[in-house]
């Protein structure tokens, strides 16, 4: 019978849920976007972008030069630049963007070289700015080549091989695995996403069944049925527990398919190779099972303290105030998991959130560390029980149920 | 039956220090008879139907419900009384069944039990016409028969009714006192609070008047009349409350 209480209480409140549109934007609507919105969205809009500042002629300002033709007319020549005149306030054009670049090539450049005299060539752009930044770097490239010609030039003169400059070549060769490349640069995020989603879905709930119920006047109803109310804060706690588990899973779900929904946009990325290759995560579902298992405890935790914290409040607008500040509570720790040189130790698991959020860091990456798993495991669940506990005591205080 | 014995109902406030809410009130209320608790705001009768209604656990004395104790068995005694006021809402993302429905199954009734209640009591209360509707859509009115199904569901032999015209249209405030007269008539025991007097006078078969936690004097309509000298009850109330409500009024 008392079971069967419980779940009449979350079966109605599941209902009830369903039913409510502020609820299902956060829980469903919200972590089904914002993977998509992320990734594909912002990736696509990104690509976009960069293409179309790559396409641009930019217009370049050569400084000098009269004394050098030679040069001078090979800068003109680039087909990915467009010379204009130089005017007084040239600098101040760069900075308004009419003009993307300037290069000054000092006087006597070209006889300089021929004595093989050391000169300075300066680019001037606007450092942060995308569209200088192609056009410095297009003027760039076409003075390293001349320095490369002219140095191959020299030593070809005095009969010596270009390997001279070069005795050996220097190579990085990354060993780690492809998900583990991606892992060390996204797995973070992951538990960072997770735990904070475990959190806000818990949010609108655990205020609506407590203080909100407060507010609407049903708590005196419910509370004049037999149920126990041990019994009617468990059935509370399990929905306020699935909202969290459904935003996370919902969110877990839509990260998936967004990576995937990548590999369409980025052939690079999905075989694995490039730079794009960082963004990709690969996460099996080992590995999808163990960061929910880790969840698990962390949800129970919101939800008791979520709850415990809401039911203080006397109107929903107050349990607001009251639950912002445990956001902090939780970004801080989450976030600290994301500092780069921070690691599992055996302090650091006993240390609620950042211990899941740095052991979802190395969940993703592949990497079992079975004593930090069972610590961090066995802790998470001893805060949650103690969480839970409270909740429970706080649904017995008459001067909490009808703080007025 | 309920049966309060010496009921003590004490809360601590920061300004205010202990504050008595109810002190020491014991009386009687029988089957078949309508217990009418009179008193001002504040009086101390929201407190003593709520620990009737074993929402509020009693500081001192007990209450003795349909023969169990509000204090060592309050679900049994939950399970024995409908308890109604202006402060007992509707669960607004449910339609008028499933939150009649919603409470039959938390009182224990089995499935074709609690169909053929809902039915019965829907036709009774000539709630058909909304069964279906969201509470929050719903009139006053429709909330307020919503409500009495709620509290009939399970049968009980107890009614508790706080305040439950406050607030209220005449329409609405008349099916009130009229599903209260029926409580009556089929036997049930009946205690309601309110402090307008002439609803008083039409439905109590005793009185009893409550003023600062205390009650100071109970009786029939008749016998209070008789004892002031008064034939208003209203006049009767004053004369009753005034000395205590003075003192009240000058703290």
């Amino acid at each position: 019978m008392s079971l069967q209480n419980i779940g009449f209480v979350f079966r109605k409140e599941l209902t009830e849920w369903l039913r409510d549109r502020r609820t299902i934007i956060s829980t469903v609507v919200i972590p089904l976007l914002l993977f998509p919105i992320l990734t594909v969205g912002f990736g696509t809009m990104a690509t976009m972008l960069i293409g179309k500042a790559k396409e641009e002629i930019p217009k370049v300002i050569v400084l000098g030069g009269d004394d050098s033709p030679k040069i001078l007319e090979g800068v003109r020549k680039l087909d990915k630049i467009e010379v204009v005149a130089a005017q007084t306030n040239w600098k101040d054009e760069i900075i308004n963007k009419e003009v993307r670049a300037a290069v000054e090539i000092p006087p006597g450049f070209e006889a300089d070289l021929a004595q093989q005299k050391s000169d300075v060539v300066k680019i001037y752009m606007y450092e942060g700015e995308m569209k200088s930044s192609f056009a410095a770097d297009r003027v760039e490239k076409y003075f390293k080549d001349l320095s490369d010609r002219v140095v191959t030039e020299r030593l070809a003169a005095k009969s010596l091989p270009a390997s001279i400059l070069k005795p050996f070549e220097i190579k990085q060769d990354n060993v780690a695995p492809p998900e583990k490349v991606s892992g060390a640069v996204l797995g973070g995020l992951v538990g960072y996403m997770v735990i904070l989603l475990c959190l806000t879905g818990g949010m609108y709930p655990a205020m609506d069944l407590t203080a909100g119920e407060k507010e609407r006047g049903t708590m005196e109803t419910i509370l004049s049925s037999p149920i126990s109310r041990y019994h009617l804060v468990l059935g509370k706690f399990f929905l306020v527990l699935t909202a969290a588990l459904a935003t996370a899973a919902l969110s877990v779900l839509s990260m998936g398919l967004s990576f995937n929904a990548l590999k369409l946009f980025s052939p690079e990325a999905a075989s694995g190779r490039g730079e794009a290759a960082a963004l990709m995560l690969r996460i099996g579902p080992a590995t999808v099972l163990a960061i929910f298992v880790m969840a698990l405890p962390v949800a129970v935790l919101f939800s008791a303290a979520l709850m415990t914290i809401s039911l203080f409040a006397k109107s929903y607008k107050e349990a607001q105030s009251y639950v912002s500040p445990l956001m902090i509570l939780v970004i801080v720790p989450a976030v600290a998991a994301l500092l780069p040189g921070v690691e599992l130790t055996s302090k650091l698991a006993l240390i609620p959130i950042l211990n899941v959020s740095l052991l979802c860091k190395e969940l993703v990456t592949g990497t079992y560390h079975w004593n930090y798993i069972a610590t961090i495991f066995l802790s998470t669940c001893v805060y949650a029980g103690v969480a839970l506990f409270l909740a429970v005591k706080m649904f017995q205080r008459e001067d909490v149920l009808f703080r007025s | 039956m309920i049966e309060t014995r010496g009921l003590v109902k004490t809360f601590k406030d920061k300004k205010r220090g202990e504050i008595r809410a109810v002190d020491n009130v014991s009386f009687v209320c029988k089957p078949g008879e309508i217990y009418g608790l009179l008193g001002a705001n504040g009086a101390g009768k929201t407190t003593t139907l709520r620990m009737l209604a074993t929402i509020l656990e009693p500081t001192d004395g007990t209450a003795i419900v349909c023969g169990h104790d509000v204090v060592e068995a309050p679900e049994k005694v939950r399970a024995n009384v409908g308890f109604l006021s202006t402060s007992t809402a509707l669960y607004p993302r449910l339609s008028s069944q499933e939150f009649v429905e919603y409470f039959g199954r938390l009182n224990g009734l089995d499935e074709a039990t609690l169909k053929k209640r809902v039915d019965e009591i829907f036709s009774r209360l000539d709630m058909n016409s909304f069964r279906d509707r969201r509470c929050d859509k719903l009139s006053t009115g429709m909330k307020q028969k919503t409500s009495i199904a709620r509290t009939l569901i399970h049968d009980p032999q107890v009614m508790i009714f706080d305040e439950p015209t406050a607030g209220l249209d005449v329409m609405t405030a008349r099916t009130i006192i009229e599903f209260i007269r029926e409580c009556r008539q089929r036997g049930k025991t009946v205690i309601f609070s309110t402090h307008v007097m002439s609803e008083a006078e039409k439905l109590c078969d005793v009185i009893g008047i409550i003023q600062s936690g205390k009650l100071l004097v109970e009786g029939s309509l008749a016998e209070l009349r008789s004892r002031y000298n008064e034939q208003d009850l209203e006049e009767v109330f004053v004369k009753v409350v005034a000395p205590l409500y003075a003192g009240q009024e000058d703290n």
